[in-house]
């Protein structure tokens, strides 16, 4: 039996990856059989799937032969509670570590993510604004190139400055450069306690005001984000982890702050729990996601012309990282909002990615928008996979 | 050849900026690791990125290699020169080019000294939170080809965590900027590469930080202990309870007698360890944690405990910690700074070996350590004037870091790998590891222009195939179909 025999099945209909169908699928259950697959795969496209949740996003892969499917590369393989680290498979579903009273602080938007797939888009919910995202926590990575070479990077302690940091280049790289196998991230303690202040913010001048005062007080937050849905006043909520006491403070200081102003519209929430729309994505089944990415002082700016162009914009206001969603018909009205959008986005020094989108709109629109630094991602891709194996055309440029 | 070349920079910069003389080049022949020396062929000064890409263009054109330094105070003999090469000191490129409070970002030239970020920022309530030891003196630039950490990173994390842009002149002399003000730039992270690759990948002229929120509160506990175990019990405790604190740092007994020789912080008498415990962070927060912090202290055995009352306290307490480097020196004519980082919960193992080296070569050991994430930075003290001192310090030094290779950690926490590290390299990752690292540095730099001889020992040429591509995998060759 060969590898590809032994850990492959036929491609079924439910094998598409942006429309295009594999031919076979396999399931390695660790890096060296993941390697020898690769080997003997050798001159074929692969697309890497972990739970599958964003395998429509990028674009379309030009050709696709193997689809590797993660979801036997499961389990965390050591938990070192007093190093404050844990060493995870990458085919692990976030929502299924259990981590004790420590936890990996990725936020999973989507139910179902794995560890590879969240990495692989670089992919973070609410509490960035504390945490940072993948690329801040992990601290070191297992790969297995196209070539079917298995390196390894970084390490199991946090503060290591030992050679490059190819767990940087592999976060967001969509599967272009590898299979990634195996993360090792740094944790973080459970906050004893937690709070949300929500807030109904007006317009995006006065949620800018809001947004730029809690960002000036010492409440620290672990989230700071904004709801705004096009002809509907804009929401905004803050959460704060810690003690119960210093918890209870810093939320006081905040409904101080959010519900301070005479004359406009109170708190809405309190200091309950985190609102429905918390850490989920703006966009229908079959419309539009867009990312967004701006400079703090700009957020007012795509509230203001997200609701012009008629996109719900939801997300990190306190980093300035914005998710937009919108219908994905009719398709000119949906590919000239991303334009009008992005343009915005763009003059304030920011940028713009659509995620997902139907196949009519991503005729029309541009999916990735400029990216400065392009050849040289293209000499890594080329250095990576000359061959153009993996994911090829998923990501910026064609890469 | 290097007349010619040197010419090229008099038109690029004017005769002023350019250094040919043998003289004047020995005072670039260092960095902050004084024992290699290696006088540049020659040094330039660039004012700003234009004339920084022209000088690396003229380099690329004449295929000399080149190594960028800023204020030189590295560690590891990353801005050591190379002697055929250009020097390209990025010192004079020192302006401050924007300071955006409502942005929490700064834009800086690679020049501007990491302290000054902080005092430019501190109008708006913001300061830059890396904090590496030689602060006052060390650059951005620097610190981002370093990836520079501090006693702060426990809680606030590296270089690397706090830049979201920058421009880099690449080692064939073109400006492309990476990453940018806004978070998450589109495309491979090659600012996420660029950020500690030590000067190999090209040369930053332009850098653009996260700027941190002022804390509310700081609380800085000195607490005294009889042993080097208390003291580390006193760590784990404090991480198992849940605090990240912002800086956990730890001296021995040698380390506490240097620094009280040297600027008489007043540590408590005969202690055998001392733990510098800082929280920051909300007042309501950082209180209750505070009390946390002293009672795990006190259980695991703390003799004494001193909360600075203000802030002239406080920097009593640093200011031991912050000079115990220089304070050595004090108690012994030479010494070793090593860098090593190991797991947290190895520490007491680590450093019972370490005195067990130390007495079997009848080598004193200081250690001064970030305690919170385990990154060693012992004090391997000799006197130069005797016969065989040099070398049996050399062995030691060289000992701590196999332990932190036996122990799963790491051969440089922030000083960096440099020339003085490559040695080492093999030892923590495969040949396939730092084979794949060279795919990054051969897309940056096929010609191997940009720092060379750094980081990696004998690197493989960028047009040669590895070894591992010629042959067919293993189950290929066993005859085995592969395709499908």
């Amino acid at each position: 039996m060969t590898a590809i025999d032994e850990l492959s099945r036929p491609a079924t209909d439910a094998d598409v990856v942006g429309g295009v169908p594999a031919r076979r699928v396999a399931a390695p259950a660790s890096t060296d059989q993941a390697a020898a697959l690769i080997a003997e795969s050798a001159g074929q496209a692969v697309v890497v799937r972990g739970g599958g949740t964003k395998i429509e996003w990028g674009t379309p892969p030009d050709r696709l032969d193997l689809i590797i499917d993660t979801h036997r590369l499961t389990g965390v393989v050591e938990h070192a509670a007093g190093d404050l680290i844990a060493v995870v498979r990458a085919g692990t579903p976030l929502h299924e570590l259990t981590l004790g009273d420590q936890q990996l602080a990725l936020d999973a938007p989507l139910p179902g993510a794995t560890v590879g797939g969240t990495v692989a888009a670089n992919l973070a919910g609410p509490r960035r604004m504390l945490y940072g995202t993948a690329r801040d926590l992990l601290i070191g990575i297992t790969v297995v190139r196209p070539d079917a070479v298995v390196a390894r990077s970084g390490g199991k302690v946090v503060k290591n400055v030992a050679g490059y940091d190819l767990g940087k280049l592999f976060t967001g790289s969509y599967g272009t450069l590898g299979l990634i196998t195996e993360c090792v991230f740094r944790l973080h303690p459970r906050a004893p306690a937690a709070a949300t202040v929500t807030c109904r913010a007006g317009d995006p001048d006065r949620a800018g005001r809001l947004l730029a005062a809690v960002r000036s007080a010492q409440v620290a937050p672990s989230a700071l984000e904004v709801d705004a849905e096009p002809g509907q006043e804009i929401t905004i909520a803050a959460l704060v982890e810690g003690t119960p006491d210093g918890v209870r403070a810093r939320a006081a200081t905040l409904s101080g702050l959010l519900g301070g102003e005479p004359g406009k519209p109170g708190v809405a929430g309190g200091t309950g729990g985190t609102p429905p729309w918390w850490g989920v994505l703006p966009w229908p089944d079959g419309g539009v996601g867009l990312k967004i990415g701006v400079p703090l002082s700009a957020v007012p700016d795509v509230l203001r012309a997200a609701a012009d162009a008629g996109v719900r914009i939801r997300g990190s206001a306190g980093t300035g990282v914005l998710f937009g969603g919108l219908p994905g018909e009719p398709a000119r009205a949906a590919a000239d909002a991303v334009a009008a959008l992005r343009t915005a986005a763009t003059l304030a020094s920011g940028h713009l990615v659509v995620l997902t989108a139907p196949p009519p709109v991503r005729d029309l629109a541009d999916m990735w928008g400029p990216v400065p630094g392009l050849a040289l991602m293209r000499r890594v891709k080329d250095r990576f996979d000359p061959d153009r194996r993996f994911a090829p055309g998923r990501f910026v440029g064609g890469i | 050849m290097i007349e010619v070349l040197a010419n090229r920079m008099r038109a690029i910069l004017g005769p002023g900026r350019v250094i040919s003389d043998r003289q004047e080049l020995r005072t670039y022949e260092c960095d902050g690791l004084a024992h290699y020396k290696v006088v540049p062929a020659l040094v330039v000064f660039p004012h700003d990125a234009a004339e920084c890409a022209a000088v690396v263009g003229a380099c690329a054109q004449a295929g000399v290699p080149f190594v960028a330094r800023g204020s030189g105070t590295g560690l590891s003999g990353g801005a050591l020169p190379h002697a055929d090469g250009v020097l390209v000191v990025t010192a004079q490129m020192r302006d401050i080019i924007e300071v955006s409070a409502a942005d929490e970002r700064a834009v800086v030239q690679p020049g501007v000294i990491n302290l000054q970020v902080s005092r430019a920022a501190a109008a708006g309530g913001h300061y830059y939170a890396p904090d590496p030891s030689s602060q006052q003196i060390c650059s951005i630039g620097g610190n981002v080809a370093e990836n520079s950490g501090g006693a702060h990173c426990l809680k606030y994390g590296f270089t690397v965590n706090h830049v979201t842009g920058v421009q880099v002149v690449t080692p064939d002399g073109e400006l492309v900027r990476l990453g940018g003000r806004a978070p998450d730039a589109p495309g491979y992270d090659l600012l996420g590469a660029f950020v500690g690759s030590e000067g190999t990948l090209g040369v930053a002229t332009e850098v653009t930080v996260r700027l941190t929120r002022q804390p509310e509160t700081v609380r800085t506990l000195l607490a005294a202990f009889a042993t080097t175990d208390q003291a580390g019990a006193a760590t784990s405790a404090i991480i198992a309870e849940g605090v990240i604190p912002a800086a956990v740092e730890m001296m021995d007994a040698l380390a506490i007698e240097a620094a009280e020789a040297a600027v008489r912080c007043g540590y408590p008498a005969g202690a055998g360890a001392v733990l510098i415990v800082e929280l920051d962070g909300p007042a309501a927060e950082v209180d209750a944690q505070t009390e946390q912090a002293r009672r795990l202290c006190e259980r695991a055995g703390a003799f004494e405990v001193r909360d600075a009352a203000d802030a002239a306290e406080r920097a009593l307490v640093w200011k031991g910690r912050k000079s115990a480097f220089a304070a050595v020196g004090r108690i012994s004519p030479d010494y070793i700074v090593q860098d090593g980082v190991i797991p947290r919960t190895s520490l007491p193992e680590v450093l019972h070996r370490i005195g067990e080296a130390s007495a079997a070569r009848g080598v004193r050991v200081a250690n001064v350590f970030h305690a919170g994430d385990g990154n060693l930075h012992p004090l391997v003290l000799f006197d130069d004037a005797v016969a065989g001192e040099a070398e049996r310090a050399e062995q030691v030094s060289g000992e701590i870091i196999d332990l932190c290779i036996e122990y799963g950690g790491s051969i440089t926490g922030e000083h960096g790998v440099g020339v003085d590290k490559a040695r080492y390299m093999p030892r923590q990752f495969t040949a396939d590891d730092l084979d794949t690292m060279q795919l990054v540095r051969c897309a940056f730099d096929p010609d191997g222009l940009s720092n060379p001889g750094k980081v990696f020992p004998t690197p493989r040429l960028c047009g040669e195939v590895p070894g591992r591509r010629t042959g067919a995998h293993p189950l290929q060759e066993a005859g085995q179909a592969e395709i499908f």
